[in-house]
């Protein structure tokens, strides 16, 4: 790489901000790999319109985080020059596209779980990331009815869509556990009612997923072994190939203004 | 985006027509009413303008492909964001067109077919390929530009569905052709590289959009009917002078030289280019272009990949029939 990584001063406050700013750029850039390729035009315009959302939501964290953070850093900074060890985000999101499928069980488990977080996280005492959480709320309501409606279409389809549908829960399955993880550096931010704790939004998502996994004919898996290391850096193989097309133009044209 | 050199040939089939209709038609086309779906239309109306709006709407889809071939490698957040929301109406675009040609008579389905069977065109300017950043300031304002050219008169049109889908449709090109020239302009106020970079893409993409408004006048096949029809409002030189003389101040402004040493004002204060290179263009639309190969079969691939969750949305929402009628049944 021609240009060198960035420090980030990762108080929990900015961590916190960077881990869910890097959730959406991630998620975002995923589903914006999609436009021009889906399976039906319908599908190019609702995956590029979600990835947008998403993006929109990356920039207003970033931004954020760059200010807590005082250290001159900035949305593009955060987004592309960061290396693979500093990205914070989940694993569920960085996994590939695969087919649609496999792309629909990541939107659909994810938009589950982050409608409901992102709700509670209007009560956040700290007013900036109340307001993202409002207005990434909405966006996510829309999100989790689009994905829902693909599982039951999907699961309830053909006996080929079925298949997919079920190996794509059973194959990110392991991927779910990490939105409910809770690490140190969160614990003080709980307490000051910055952030919420995810453990209590575990119980109301599982009766989400269940509910439509039911509907459209699937199974959960009974499997309860969990990945993590997203929030820490440790990815998996996928994030690399991501970020070096992600960031190519940055790290080729050292201070180049686009 | 855009279409071209529609004013081709339409085969010798036309029927012979009730004489007193087509005159009542054209009476009609002369005091400029619309003509809207249901009203009577001589069949070769129906086929000029089906063949035109789906070429159109293939054009938007099939020019996603240069342009999405950056969304996920824009330099920056805003960029990125700005890209990915201009391909999105791109394809809003491929979808309201479709459906203006649908009111012909011929469905979506048989349209895409018949562009990925490599039967109907897409504009020739999507076969050539987006190698840098600066690809993607150009073809915002050169190949926008050259659109906007060509689709204002549409707003025009005789046909009411096409013609309304136009107005709507030139005002987001005219936001993307602002766009383009926007990192244009951030180009040639960067480093050495990155004028160089804007230079190389104007170079690349000049000649090619001028080809963009098809053959010339002298050339041009079946402009008379699309005229009287109030389809075609201005013929291809017209349009394609009107360009180059809005573009070449623009180039000046960015301080970029058109390729086209030759290039020089006449009298009328109209900008004279040189020759054009119509063995390229006509290479490019018989299948020759660098990219034409990889545009069809990126099409072809995205449509076969997607065909089992087409049948599953067909499949899931007949067993949501059959279910509601059995309910109903059962009452």
């Amino acid at each position: 790489m021609a240009v060198a990584s960035i420090q980030v001063s990762e108080t929990p406050l900015v961590l916190y901000t960077l881990r869910r700013a890097d959730d959406a750029l991630i998620l975002g850039h995923r589903l914006s790999e999609w436009c021009g390729h889906a399976p039906m035009m319908e599908e190019d315009m609702a995956l590029a319109n979600m990835g947008l959302d998403l993006l929109g939501q990356a920039r207003e964290l970033y931004s954020y985080a760059a200010k807590v953070e005082g250290r001159g850093n900035d949305e593009d900074k955060f987004a592309y020059l960061r290396d693979v060890r500093q990205y914070r985000n989940l694993l569920l999101l960085e996994q590939p596209n695969g087919d649609f499928a496999r792309t629909m069980v990541r939107q659909f488990v994810y938009a589950a779980f982050a409608d409901l977080y992102w709700r509670a996280m209007m009560q956040s005492s700290d007013p900036t990331l109340a307001a993202i959480a409002a207005k990434s709320e909405k966006e996510t309501a829309y999100h989790l009815r689009h994905s829902s409606e693909w599982m039951v279409r999907l699961g309830d389809g053909t006996e080929e869509s079925h298949r997919r549908a079920q190996g794509a829960i059973d194959d990110l399955w392991a991927y779910t556990g990490e939105m409910f993880h809770l690490d140190d550096s969160e614990r003080g931010l709980i307490d000051a009612g910055i952030a919420i704790g995810p453990a209590k939004l575990h119980a109301p998502w599982l009766k989400t997923i269940s509910g439509v996994v039911n509907e459209a004919t699937l199974a959960l898996p009974k499997s309860d072994w969990m990945q993590q290391g997203g929030r820490d850096g440790r990815h998996s193989e996928h994030l690399g190939h991501l970020l070096s097309e992600l960031q190519s133009m940055p790290r080729t044209f050292p201070g180049a203004t686009w | 985006m855009y279409t071209q050199a529609l004013n081709t040939s339409d085969g010798d089939d036309r029927h012979v027509e009730d004489a007193a209709r087509s005159a009542q038609f054209q009476a009609r086309i002369d005091a400029d009413e619309r003509i809207e779906p249901n009203d009577w239309m001589p069949a070769a109306y129906r086929k000029t303008l089906t063949r035109q709006i789906s070429q159109h709407a293939h054009s938007e889809i099939v020019g996603m492909l240069p342009e999405g071939n950056w969304i996920t490698r824009a330099p920056s957040l805003r960029r990125k964001a700005a890209l990915l929301a201009k391909v999105q109406d791109e394809c809003g675009h491929g979808l309201y067109l479709y459906a203006a040609a649908e009111t012909l008579g011929t469905s979506r389905e048989e349209l895409v077919d018949l562009m990925l069977a490599g039967k109907s065109r897409y504009s020739s300017i999507f076969n050539y390929p987006t190698l840098t950043w600066a690809d993607i300031g150009a073809v915002g304002w050169l190949v926008d530009g050259a659109a906007i050219m060509n689709q204002i008169p549409l707003c025009r049109c005789s046909y009411g569905p096409y013609a309304r889908a136009m107005i709507r449709v030139c005002k987001e090109e005219s936001f993307h052709q602002r766009q383009g020239f926007e990192i244009m302009v951030t180009l040639s106020k960067g480093s050495e590289e990155q004028k160089a970079m804007a230079q190389s893409a104007l170079d690349r993409w000049w000649w090619p959009v001028l080809m963009m408004f098809g053959p010339p006048d002298k050339a041009s096949q079946h402009s008379d009917t699309s005229t009287k029809w109030k389809i075609k409002r201005f013929s291809n030189d017209e349009l394609r002078q009107k360009f180059v003389d809005a573009t070449v101040p623009q180039a000046k402004f960015l301080g970029l030289t058109i390729p086209d040493p030759g290039m020089k004002k006449n009298a009328d204060g109209n900008w004279e280019y040189s020759a054009i290179d119509w063995e390229e263009f006509n290479q490019v639309l018989a299948g020759n272009g660098p990219c034409n190969r990889d545009r069809l079969a990126a099409r072809r691939k995205a449509h076969d990949d997607g065909a089992w969750v087409r049948e599953a949305a067909r499949a899931y929402a007949e067993k949501r029939e059959n279910r509601k009628a059995m309910a109903k049944a059962a009452e």
